[in-house]
């Protein structure tokens, strides 16, 4: 519709207003920039957390509890992001959440992904009843808010790592099924295809070979449109207290933990929501970007 | 437009029933009730006698039999928690949830609409860039962390607000904002992107050549024509806010269906999450249904068949 949202990153840095562009934004114009300044710090976290995090995240400290950020009472560089009730690190805890909000959203995203995308090729390409049967499946998933389909199944499953996991990939398959499988019908009618059919390709080898790559980009703009509000889901269900348990650190957690200190501890939930914030923000436009480069015709979704 | 909407009709209860099946087999799946309703001294035989009272010693596709015909007469069973008809409960929570999901629903779709279409009409401006940021943000932030540090600024430091509960007009202002922060945004950045697809169109210009006033030529021939996205999207978020109700009422312990959704999984209350889910799920299907069935309405060139 419009090229809005094509140059957000560089806009954001500046430089889309004007007609000419400093070369140095035109090199950089193709790549996500902005997005990439957001993750950068979060995956680092995530991969090598242990390494960068000054204390143990669950050590509890009694003697330094509720301490504010260090570097706002002149103590240099000793509790960065403060202590929590318990005296513990809120810097060393950030950094531990984000192997937490990582790893579900990947592996959930990531699993939904190779289902959805298996569903969406089945149904497309073979049509007839098993289409009608696992669309309608689609639909009566998609008759359900999100969040009450994500509790449900926490309380079926109980609460915890692989739930999460779970849920994640149950509560986002749907997705993948349906755009799959709008391009399957449509790359199912061209000529190659029938071209390969007639020369005796078999039908696991044509969904392979000629279907699934022609696929695949939609499914990946799906894929990065979706980590997003994964990590949101995430966070929501840890909020709830239907996340990972510890000792795992989950910044939807600590933002929970957060609520009796609202009045004397404003750091407690300050900085995992930026951290959230910041991932959320940095997959959202990681996305729109990928969108636009794979696959424009997306745009609005 | 008959035939369609009995067919729409049609796969709505279709996704009734499996919607009901899906709570069926979660809560099912949940765990054994009798292991919560009866002390730890109970003996075997006293666990057999509950199973048996409760029907669950019975196949599962009669349980389901038992269930579906209980639910349609609105007999869901007793909470064990709260000792009366799950039903009755779900129902005394409603207003609460109506109300606060209703203010939120206006205030996204009024600012939503309003910022949408203004920083269209003044694309590249400051404020266009404005709400731009203002929506990669709002589309951003957790609910829950909105609504913490609201509590946090607007009520514990600066007073003006209550932090929790629901009682006056006041309660209600910053839950109805925290919830209706995500989906304003979304609206916000469709209705831009729907006016600026309409805007360039040679009827607005044949509208102003006419000598309309601009805000005639925008908020009713341009909004006209951009009217089937943005509604429904609205239709959507009105939908997506029935679940979002239960992180927002959460935070600020609002005493609608939400709260109450939680409240009974943690206390692995069955018969209330059933209820309370079915009414919901309920609810989304009927307003996507409507949200279908209106198109007809906004843009006479569609046709049903």
């Amino acid at each position: 519709m419009t090229d809005d949202h094509v140059d957000m990153p560089a806009e954001t840095l500046g430089t889309g207003a004007g007609p000419r562009r400093a070369s140095i934004f035109r090199a950089l114009g193709d790549w996500p920039v902005l997005p990439i300044i957001l993750l950068l710090p979060i995956i680092l976290f995530g991969v090598f957390g242990p390494l960068i995090s000054p204390y143990d995240p669950s050590a509890v400290n009694p003697a330094v509890a509720l301490r504010p950020p260090s570097w706002l009472t002149g103590d240099g560089l000793a509790h960065l992001f403060g202590t929590d009730y318990l005296g513990r690190d809120v810097f060393s805890r950030v950094i531990a959440g984000a192997r937490a909000s990582l790893l579900v959203s990947f592996f959930g995203v990531g699993i939904a992904g190779i289902v959805g995308i298996t569903i969406g090729l089945i149904s497309g390409y073979f049509g007839g009843w098993l289409d009608t049967v696992l669309m309608r499946l689609v639909d009566i998933q998609m008759s359900m808010p999100a969040i009450l389909l994500a509790l449900l199944i926490s309380a079926a499953l109980g609460s915890g790592l692989v739930t999460v996991i779970a849920v994640i990939a149950i509560v986002f398959w749907t997705n993948y099924a349906r755009v799959v499988r709008a391009e399957t019908l449509s790359v199912k009618s061209r000529d190659y295809v029938a071209m390969a059919r007639v020369l005796g390709c078999r039908d696991a080898r044509l969904i392979r070979r000629h279907i699934l790559p022609n696929v695949i980009d939609s499914a990946l703009v799906v894929a990065s449109l979706q980590l997003g509000a994964a990590v949101m889901l995430e966070a929501s269900l840890s909020f709830l207290g239907l996340g990972v348990q510890p000792p795992a650190v989950a910044w939807g957690k600590m933002i929970a933990e957060s609520k009796l200190y609202l009045a004397t501890a404003w750091w407690l939930p300050f900085f995992p929501g930026v951290a959230l914030v910041v991932t959320v923000l940095g997959t959202n436009m990681f996305g729109d970007w990928l969108r636009d480069k794979l696959d424009p015709r997306l745009r609005n979704t | 437009m008959l035939r369609y909407a009995l067919k729409r009709l049609g796969v709505g209860l279709l996704c009734l029933v499996g919607v009901s099946v899906i709570i069926f087999v979660a809560m099912r799946l949940a765990g054994d009730p009798t292991l919560l309703l009866l002390p730890d001294d109970a003996t075997e035989q006293d666990r057999i006698e509950l199973r048996q009272e409760l029907g669950l010693d019975k196949p599962l596709p009669v349980q389901y039999a038992i269930f579906v015909a209980g639910a349609v007469q609105g007999d869901f069973g007793m909470s064990t928690r709260w000792k009366m008809p799950a039903m009755e409960l779900v129902l005394a929570r409603l207003p609460a949830t109506l109300q606060l999901a209703g203010l939120a629903f206006s205030l996204a779709v009024g600012i939503g609409l309003l910022s949408g279409v203004t920083s269209a009409t003044a694309r590249g401006s400051v404020f266009d860039q404005c709400v731009r940021l203002g929506v990669t943000l709002g589309l951003a932030v957790p609910v829950f962390w909105v609504g913490l540090i609201f509590i946090m600024v607007f009520a514990v430091d600066l007073g003006w607000f209550p932090t929790s509960g629901r009682g006056s007009f006041a309660h209600l202002i910053l839950p109805a904002v925290t919830m209706a922060l995500n989906p304003a945004a979304a609206m916000s950045r469709l209705s831009r992107s729907a006016m600026l697809g309409v805007l360039g169109a040679d009827y607005i210009k044949m509208a102003r050549v006419k000598g309309n006033s601009e805000a005639r030529v925008v908020w009713k021939h341009g909004l006209r024509n951009a009217a089937i996205p943005v509604a429904t999207l609205a239709g959507i978020q009105l939908a997506n806010m029935i679940g979002n109700t239960v992180v927002v009422e959460t935070i600020f312990a609002w005493p609608g269906i939400g709260k109450l959704i939680i409240d009974a999984i943690f206390a692995r209350d069955f018969a209330v999450v059933q209820a309370a889910i079915c009414v919901v799920a309920a609810a989304y299907i009927i307003l996507n249904l409507a949200v279908d069935l209106t198109y007809g309405l906004l843009d006479p060139q569609i046709r049903y068949d």
